[in-house]
């Protein structure tokens, strides 16, 4: 007869053979058994957060970061709650996670028990699946279930509801199926046919223009070699979404730089004025599109996507090509190469006069700013930090506001994974809590999180995390002192009404860092500013960074709300010509 | 709305609505009626009706069927979205005017009032397969089975012979001749 254990162990059996090493969590009432079991299994490392949402936006930052799954382990009632933020940012931005919380026993489901609440019915729209495991036989399957979900297809967020009972009871442990099927949900569905009617509009286009986003990246690092290889053989130019920077090198003469609401006037007039777009792994998201109306009018476009329910589901393409990008990506390469081995040279001559018009949008240059030598401006800080660290293989994570879009527009970015921001859900409070979960995935590099200082403050207690576990993150904080993309907002269509956007009382951050017993630098000037980020550098350990900025710089360039893509503000002098006006103002 | 100033989903498209019945196969498993119904909610869709039972004891699975309008772009994405449910195995929809798929509804209907009305409560009835499920000196209990709207229209007409209480269900549907849905 085969060994029995008890339904803790099996959860740890389970992460053992779908090759955990470490979980995220907070113990509570409701997974005590659990972790009891914990010291038993040596492979598998606890990283003790101080808040829930922290151990989720710290899976998600391990996950994005080294491709595999975060793990999640939380307590019922409150437990369960405190995730439930990050579980949404993981389902909107496509990270897989697999989150374990304890229940209340299951006599007492349904009695308003302490710390009971009704996990799976709050998080079943913020996950892909989740599951309530009421029979101890059905706990390893279901565990094994869940990380299958989690990873495969689009990957997304899994929740298995564990109560407190079921982790007591005994059985056999039941090793995951080797056989990869998902209900018959398989994710390649195009056939040759579609790779060659690909393959014919890029030779007919005298405008293309490559589309990217996060798809590339949850493809896998090969998927971006294969777009690397794709985007040379062709000669057309790329632009990326905020989730897809570093699947194609930033400094590349063929990136036209991120686009959308605060992308680069070179990339959104090319999506308004191509004739051929190809979408890779990017969901037409609104932040992207603009007034969706007028939106890219004259081009034929292309979606290649994991997920078909992404297919015009906000702007209707000519070619739906459904599949995972690498695969997708390899066919077209593939007959690329068969069909039109001389397409470069064929499409040069073609492409010519659009490349011509690029570099006239691209002497715009969008993204300049007005310097200062009293004040650092945020931008400069950025550029500063950017060539101080770009030899060194850095990740990058943000938090959600200005310091985000400036991070994204000139941080630039060499590698896939290197870059992990809440996008969908554009939660304040990521950064901090991600650049734990990066650190714990790669002990030995250089993790920055670039943040505002309102958003840090949502998730700073996780800076105690970091000096627990010797995670020597910095945390690069822009300090305005101001939420800065609300104040922007407000600037620009609420008559400078800046209601509740300043924060009158912010903490030292310095003192704050040595509270922490982690390492405290300011720089006020743009003079010091690099020996200060030296000194950053070279600390071993954790970093508060306080970069006391301009107070009242905004974001350019920035499509208005209510404006398509050629309609962008450039910046502070164009910004009086095209105000926004009616409808524009209920947007966000 | 011409000349919308809106970045965001203000068409200035005006879009037919049309009826769909989707139906949907599901694991009968707890929780399952909640993911197909929270879809439709949380994504702002329609349900008009909605009929659900287990047609399949040895392999629990569940037929759902929704009665549901929109633009076909909505519908379209009610169906991948419904696809995507791990315990859905598969969809079906069907448009209300397709000739080649059957749809019924069920109907009961309580008549109270003197035996003349009760007699022309059954009367009015005689095109839908009426059945007496129920009779007293003062009342009857009458089945019958329909589309939507001849039920819609029997529910006023049966008003003038008493009608004091009505209960239906949701639209089910069958494909006509020897295919099945697959």
């Amino acid at each position: 007869m085969s060994k029995l254990y008890s339904g803790a162990e099996i959860v740890f059996k389970c992460m053992e053979d779908q090759n955990v090493d470490h979980i995220f969590g907070y113990p509570g009432g409701a997974v005590l058994p659990i972790y009891d079991e914990l010291q038993n299994f040596k492979s598998i490392k606890h990283v003790l957060v101080r808040h829930e949402q922290g151990a989720g936006h710290a899976a998600e930052g391990y996950a994005r970061s080294s491709g595999k799954p975060g793990v999640i382990l939380v307590t019922s009632g409150p437990g369960a709650t405190n995730v439930v933020t990050a579980l949404t940012d993981a389902y909107m931005d496509s990270i897989p996670l697999v989150c374990i919380s304890g229940q209340v026993p299951t006599h007492l489901i349904g009695t308003d028990a302490f710390q009971e609440c009704d996990t799976t019915g709050i998080t079943r729209p913020c996950t892909k699946h989740n599951w309530l495991v009421k029979d101890i036989n059905d706990l390893a399957e279901t565990i094994h279930k869940a990380f299958e979900v989690a990873t495969t297809g689009r990957p997304g967020p899994v929740l298995v509801d564990i109560p407190k009972d079921i982790q007591f009871q005994k059985t056999k442990y039941k090793k995951p199926k080797k056989e990869n099927k998902l209900n018959g949900k398989s994710h390649n569905h195009f056939n040759q046919n579609s790779i060659d009617q690909l393959i014919d509009l890029m030779s007919k286009s005298s405008k293309p223009i490559f589309y990217t986003g996060g798809g590339v990246i949850n493809s896998g690092p090969k998927a971006s070699e294969l777009l690397r290889e794709l985007v040379y053989a062709t000669g057309f130019p790329i632009t990326s979404t905020l989730q897809g920077l570093g699947s194609f090198p930033g400094d590349d003469n063929q990136f036209l730089g991120m686009l959308g609401m605060h992308g680069t006037y070179e990339a959104n007039n090319a999506m308004h004025d191509c004739d051929l777009m190809i979408n890779i792994g990017a969901r037409f998201d609104d932040r992207i599109t603009g007034k969706i109306d007028e939106f890219s009018p004259n081009s034929k476009k292309v979606h290649i996507d994991i997920d078909p329910s992404s297919i015009n589901k906000n702007v209707k393409v000519d070619l739906a090509i459904v599949g995972d990008v690498k695969t997708v990506l390899s066919s077209t390469l593939k007959s690329l190469k068969q069909k039109k081995s001389k397409f470069l040279k064929s499409n040069k001559q073609k492409t010519s006069k659009w490349w011509e018009k690029i570099q006239k949008w691209r002497s715009v240059r969008s993204l300049d700013y007005i310097g200062s030598e009293e004040t650092i401006k945020p931008q400069y800080a950025i550029e500063r930090l950017y060539e101080l660290t770009k030899d060194k293989d850095s990740y990058i994570t943000t938090e959600v506001g200005q310091h985000q879009m400036w991070a994204a527009q000139h941080y630039k970015f060499n590698k896939p994974n290197r870059w992990m921001t809440s996008g969908g859900l554009g939660t304040m409070g990521y950064g901090l809590p991600a650049a734990v979960g990066v650190q714990v995935a790669h002990p030995k590099k250089l993790v920055i999180d670039i943040a505002g200082e309102a958003s840090v403050l949502m998730t700073i207690q996780e800076m105690s995390t970091a000096v627990q576990y010797n995670l020597p993150i910095k945390i690069f904080i822009l300090n305005n002192q101001y939420m800065g993309m609300v104040r922007q907002w407000q600037e620009l269509l609420h008559d400078k009404n800046y209601s509740e956007s300043y924060t009158a009382a912010l903490p030292d951050f310095v003192k704050l860092a040595e509270a922490y017993n982690c390492v405290g630098i300011r720089a006020k000037t743009p003079e010091e500013l690099d020996d200060k980020i030296i000194e950053m550098l070279n600390t071993d350990r954790p970093v508060i960074f306080d970069c006391m900025v301009d107070k009242v710089e905004n974001c350019f360039p920035m499509i208005p709300s209510g404006k398509p893509h050629n309609q962008m503000i450039l910046g502070p002098k164009d910004q009086e010509n095209k105000k926004i006006t009616g409808k524009g103002k209920s947007l966000v | 709305m011409p000349n919308s100033k809106s970045a965001y989903s203000f068409s200035n498209k005006k879009e037919k609505f049309d009826t769909h019945i989707i139906v949907v196969w599901v694991d009968n498993e707890a929780g399952v009626l909640a993911r197909v119904v929270g879809l439709f909610s949380g994504r702002g869709y329609n349900i008009e009706s909605l009929a659900v039972a287990q047609v399949d004891e040895k392999l629990k699975i569940s037929r759902i069927t929704i009665v549901t309008t929109g633009t076909p772009q909505v519908v379209n994405q009610i169906k991948l979205q419904l696809r995507k449910l791990v315990p859905v195995h598969k969809v079906a929809d069907f448009k209300r005017e397709d000739k080649a798929v059957i749809f019924k509804e069920m109907a009961l209907f309580k008549i109270v009032g003197p035996n003349n009305k009760l007699e022309g409560a059954m009367k009015a009835c005689k095109k839908y397969n009426p059945i007496l499920l129920d009779k007293t000196k003062k009342s009857n209990v009458i089945q019958i089975t329909a589309l939507r709207r001849e039920i819609d229209k029997m529910s006023k007409d049966l008003k003038k012979f008493g009608l004091v209480s009505v209960s239906r269900t949701g639209a089910v549907a069958m494909t006509r001749g020897a295919e099945i849905f697959k």
